[in-house]
């Protein structure tokens, strides 16, 4: 895979293809975390109301304090996923190499919390995200997880409908999924990008407006299904 | 093959296994009706598009459809390689073997840790019991008058101040879960400033231990004093020292990493370092049931220094021997 200017990183699955791991930037991230913490804010306020039970909700909620503060990433990270805050922001923590994180990753990334809020509400922590590539803090570099963002659904695609028109000789690939790609996203945009684009790849033949994007259609649908007219 | 052949001809597996996704998928939310598609076949339909998408992409098929089949892909991937532990099994199994072996691999971590606790609390208590002036270099005035107070032969429940004589023991274990597991934590995680941050946390709890140990035996308390700590002792001391020894691993792959990156280091350190927590969590936990309802408890002293013998002894013996296999290891 060429380098790209995107944040997406590539990893190597056994089955020998690259799938694409889109990382969180540090934004979402800290929404996230804000919304923990109203999450948490709110159980604590939940909580308090144990005090009735006297000693016993004491105990009970100095325990269920003790949960909140340490194990609530954890267990929702082991259990979901993600935490309901990242969850709302559409994010995911993972294994860097992909697969659904797991007990010890969690547990590292999250008690290594306590040195990315150093000195004073994560300043360590967005240092390391804003110097890495893939926008890791110091928890997740020695646990090896990355956040992602989870809502990487494709855009519907049309059918390439127009009759074929040979293409000219000796197009290269990626010109040709240039062609397919603009055939495919064509009804999504608007008439003049259109045009504008469709003029650009038919350029040496000189057509101008609709007729350039009616060639191009055609040339995609010469690469997508032949000169054959039988195929759905 | 053209592209719109290729789409034609592989559109039932596409269809199948997408059905079978949304069940794996479903299964995570909502209970579903059992399932129509075989998930036996999925790690099989599964390859076939890991197989299509490379295939796409070769071929320079459309941007859209090999978009459409990494999708695909991306969505079973982690499905297939998903990692379900049993998780009581796989908790006893870590008591029994991983914890104590983890501990033996990094021995010298461990007696590091055991040292910058024990050295200044032993230095800190010999000081504190000959001299009474020394006490206020570490506390003010106002904690020692708490200390005294908490550990008075007078009081009712040793170990607890007078405002917190009344509260229960289950209260107290809360309170001891709390402070005792996150310093455990903290001690920890500040490891990865370089290893001082653990050494710090260490020596600074040393400190405060051994004076109040010190002050209190000079002041004739220590009878409620030693008591009191005697059955919990060896637990959470012990792990204390662990959770610090788990702190200097992740500085020590940062100070000295070998011949690996530091980052590298820091990782497979990081790897047994949590082991080490999490089995020193665990004993704090012992600590703490052992300390709210044990300790303050109204059992004789010579019981009560007999369970804190025996509670050292199988702490030694089952960090030195626990998962040692028949062969040695």
């Amino acid at each position: 895979m060429q380098p790209s200017i995107d944040t997406v990183r590539f990893n190597e699955t056994p089955e020998g293809i690259d799938l694409g791991l889109r990382v969180a930037g540090p934004v979402p991230r800290a929404l996230a975390l804000a919304l923990d913490g109203v999450i948490r804010a709110g159980l604590y306020l939940i909580l308090t109301p144990l005090l009735i039970l006297a000693d016993f909700g004491l105990g009970l909620m100095l325990l269920a304090f003790f949960a909140l503060e340490w194990l609530y990433p954890v267990v929702f990270e082991v259990w979901k996923g993600a935490t309901p805050g990242k969850r709302a922001m559409g994010l995911a923590v993972v294994h860097d190499d992909g697969t659904p994180i797991g007990l010890p990753a969690s547990m590292i990334r999250n008690l290594l919390r306590v040195v990315d809020f150093l000195p004073l509400l994560y300043g360590v922590g967005l240092v390391a995200v804003l110097l890495d590539r893939d926008f890791r803090r110091l928890g997740d570099l020695a646990a090896g997880t990355l956040v992602l963002r989870a809502d990487g659904r494709a855009q519907p695609r049309e059918a390439v409908m127009a009759g074929p028109v040979a293409p000219p000789l000796g197009l290269g690939l990626e010109a040709q999924q240039a062609i397919l790609s603009f055939a495919e996203r064509s009804q999504r945009l608007s008439a003049a990008r259109r045009i504008e684009l469709a003029e650009v790849l038919t350029q040496e033949l000189g057509d101008r407006g609709e007729l350039a994007v009616a060639r191009v259609r055609g040339w995609a649908s010469w690469l997508a299904r032949g000169r054959a007219q039988e195929l759905p | 093959m053209k592209q719109q052949q290729f789409e034609a001809a592989n559109a039932p597996t596409w269809r199948r296994y997408r059905l079978l996704l949304e069940q794996l998928e479903g299964d995570a939310k909502s209970k579903r009706p059992p399932a129509q598609e075989d998930p036996q076949g999925f790690p099989q339909l599964y390859r076939a598009v890991c197989g299509h998408y490379a295939l796409a992409r070769t071929r320079a098929y459309s941007p859209g459809l090999i978009a459409d089949l990494h999708d695909l892909a991306r969505r079973g991937y982690p499905h297939l390689y998903r990692r379900r532990p049993r998780m009581l099994r796989a908790a006893l199994g870590f008591m029994a073997e991983d914890f104590p072996r983890t501990l033996r691999r990094h021995a010298l971590a461990f007696w590091m840790g055991m040292a910058l606790l024990f050295l200044p609390m032993l230095a800190m208590g010999v000081a504190t019991y000959l001299d009474e002036e020394i006490v206020y270099s570490l506390m003010d005035g106002l904690q020692v008058s708490n200390l005294e107070e908490m550990y008075d032969p007078a009081n009712r429940k040793p170990g607890r101040s007078h405002g917190r004589q009344a509260d229960t023991d289950f209260a107290m274990f809360g309170f001891y879960i709390m402070n005792n597991v996150g310093i455990g934590f903290r001690s920890f995680a500040s490891g990865l400033i370089f290893g001082v941050g653990s050494a710090v946390i260490l020596v600074f709890n040393g400190l405060h231990i051994g004076a109040a140990a010190g002050h209190l035996t000079r002041l004739d308390y220590g009878g409620t004093f030693w008591t009191f700590v005697s059955g919990h002792g060896p637990y959470e001391l012990t792990a204390i020292a662990i959770s610090g020894a788990a702190g200097l691993l992740l500085g020590k792959a940062l100070l000295a990493p070998g011949r690996r990156t530091r980052l590298a280091a820091l990782r497979t350190n990081a790897r047994d370092a949590i082991v080490l927590v999490g089995g020193a969590a665990l004993m704090l936990l012992l600590a703490a049931i052992v300390e709210a309802f044990w300790s303050s408890g109204p059992a004789p002293a010579p019981v009560k220094y007999g369970i804190g013998l025996a509670g050292w002894v199988l702490v030694a013996l089952y960090l030195a021997l626990s998962g040692r296999s028949r062969h040695g290891a």
